[in-house]
């Protein structure tokens, strides 16, 4: 596609394709023509069989699309980007942040509060961690960018509450140390690619 | 003298209780229906397949502010919504609604008032229902109330002389205006049912009785996505539930003209006893107006129309003739 033809602002007729009709009627009797015809021709007829047949198929065959929300939920996709959940290493049931600041430094909304110290091993700990879901827009960078897959999108989207700091806590996003077995890998944004071996290049180490 | 006084309040008051529950029963049932026939469930879960959904709604109903407006004319605001209800329960006291049956060694005629010119009583007292919506929508002081209001003029005028001339024909066959003579006529079995020899009768009082119902494809009064809730806009509560009871009503009594006319009304029926028979066939007609609603678009006012005064006005009266003709050699 050439440069013109974006630059061609006159849109309306380019892409456009007239649906092919019948002529409509224009005197009287070419209107009641018409309707005699639609009569005869059981075009009704057609759209109440339509609705019968949904109806038998949705009371004898199941095929009712309702989702009775709070009782059954739809699978949402693992791309889905609702509260963050911070996992824990598996074997040692620590978390995995490392206090890096990659997260709070590139929120987009500027969202991420948090605060670090050594700890007695000097291994940084965290000591506060706060992301402000008044102002998160659920870009992902912050899964993206963190190096030890610590903070994800998890999927947890029914977000209503009485106040936003029942979801924004450390502790609330943490995994429970006890549910530590049902910590999945998380497969969605900022996970490493399935292909991730692959992509990995030797780092020339003589130059 | 008293015992017929007693017997028809005690009918009246049967009636009354009896169809305005089963007005309140045809919201549910509608609401299933049109949700099977789109694939949903419909409402589920107060009771058992949230049959008592009547009920909350009632109660809702009855518990809502009744909110006037400001510049509405007040005293027509309020007795608006009592024309419809009042007239439709009116027409149903002409309906024969059953065979009559003894008890007690006392035999009971299972209508409240068994006039002579019982059709005409039933089309004039529901016409008359119309002047609910009417004053209605001119009472509210509200834009939408009043393209309502002109509509159910538009419709009044459109429908009404196609349900008199259809039914003329039938009329001229039997040769009576009480629905007692009509449903007398057609004892001998389903060969002798009047829709075999005034099919085209049949279909013009069907078109005519849905627009006088105002049901989908006829819906012009209220029709959401063009004029908001047009007549009912401003109405709220009880008020605005007597619409609606007066509607189902009104579609109960027509789906009963059409059985009792048409359909060889409470007559035995092969091995069906006439009381089901009416039953079976009411509920056909009912259920035919929800699966209309589902499936078919709704007119323009200017297309009801045309449809009434330059299609169906002329078949209706050539079928007068064609009849008159027949009948004469
Ligand atoms: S999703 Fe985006 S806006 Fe929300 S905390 Fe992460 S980086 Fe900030
Ligand atoms: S980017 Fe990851 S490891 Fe770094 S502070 Fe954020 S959550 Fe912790």
């Amino acid at each position: 596609m050439s440069l013109n033809k974006f630059k061609d602002r006159n849109v309306g007729v380019q892409n456009y394709t007239l649906i092919e009709h019948e002529a409509f009627p224009q005197t009287g009797g070419e209107k009641f023509a018409r309707v005699l015809k639609r009569t005869i021709k059981g075009e009704l007829f057609v759209g109440l069989w339509v609705t019968m047949r949904t109806m038998i198929l949705a009371l004898f065959n199941g095929e009712i699309h309702t989702v009775k929300y709070p009782f059954e939920k739809l699978p949402i996709s693992p791309r889905y980007r609702a509260i963050h959940d911070m996992l824990r290493l598996l074997e040692s049931g620590h978390y995995r942040c490392i206090g890096c600041g990659l997260c709070e430094k590139i929120c987009i909304a500027d969202c991420i509060k948090m605060d670090t110290k050594y700890d007695e091993n000097q291994r940084k700990e965290v000591t506060e961690y706060t992301i402000n879901f008044g102002r998160c827009i659920f870009c992902g960078y912050c899964a993206e960018v963190c190096p030890e897959l610590a903070i994800v999108h998890g999927g947890r989207y029914e977000t209503a509450s009485q106040q936003r700091a029942s979801f924004s806590i450390f502790d609330d996003m943490l995994t429970p140390i006890d549910a530590l077995k049902e910590q999945k890998e998380y497969p969605g944004f900022g996970a490493v690619s399935p292909n991730a071996d692959d992509n990995i290049k030797k780092t020339p180490l003589a130059y | 003298m008293d015992a017929i006084i007693i017997e028809t309040i005690v009918k009246a008051a049967l009636v009354i209780a009896v169809f305005s529950a089963l007005a309140g029963f045809g919201t549910f049932i509608e609401r299933k229906i049109l949700a099977f026939m789109q694939r949903r469930l419909g409402p589920m879960h107060v009771g058992p397949f949230g049959i008592l959904q009547i009920a909350a709604d009632g109660i809702k109903l009855f518990t809502k502010e009744d909110i006037i407006p400001q510049h509405a004319n007040k005293f027509i605001f309020m007795i608006a919504p009592i024309i419809t209800a009042a007239t439709a329960f009116i027409a149903l006291a002409a309906v024969p609604i059953f065979p009559e049956f003894t008890v007690f060694g006392y035999t009971i005629h299972p209508i409240v008032a068994d006039i002579n010119v019982g059709i005409l009583f039933i089309l004039g007292a529901m016409a008359s229902g119309l002047y609910g919506p009417l004053l209605a929508g001119m009472a509210q002081a509200n834009k939408w109330g009043i393209i309502g209001s002109a509509r159910t003029a538009i419709l009044f005028m459109s429908y009404e002389v196609v349900t008199g001339l259809s039914l003329l024909a039938p009329i001229m066959l039997v040769g009576s205006l009480s629905l007692i003579d009509f449903n007398a006529a057609q004892t001998g079995g389903v060969g002798e049912w009047l829709v075999w020899q005034q099919p085209v009768a049949f279909i013009l009082f069907i078109i005519a009785g849905f627009a006088e119902t105002n049901r989908t494809p006829f819906d012009i009064l209220e029709h959401e996505a063009e004029i908001i809730s047009g007549y009912a806009t401003e109405y709220s509560g009880m008020r605005w539930g007597m619409f609606f009871i007066g509607e189902y009503a009104n579609m109960i009594t027509i789906s009963f003209m059409a059985s009792l006319i048409f359909f060889g009304g409470f007559n035995e029926w092969g091995i069906l006893p006439g009381g089901l028979a009416i039953l079976l066939k009411v509920s056909f007609f009912f259920f035919l107006m929800l699966w209309v609603r589902a499936s078919w678009p709704h007119i323009r006012p200017d297309q009801l129309m045309w449809l009434c005064w330059k299609v169906l006005m002329p078949i209706a009266i050539l079928n007068v003739l064609i009849t008159g003709l027949v009948m004469m050699l």
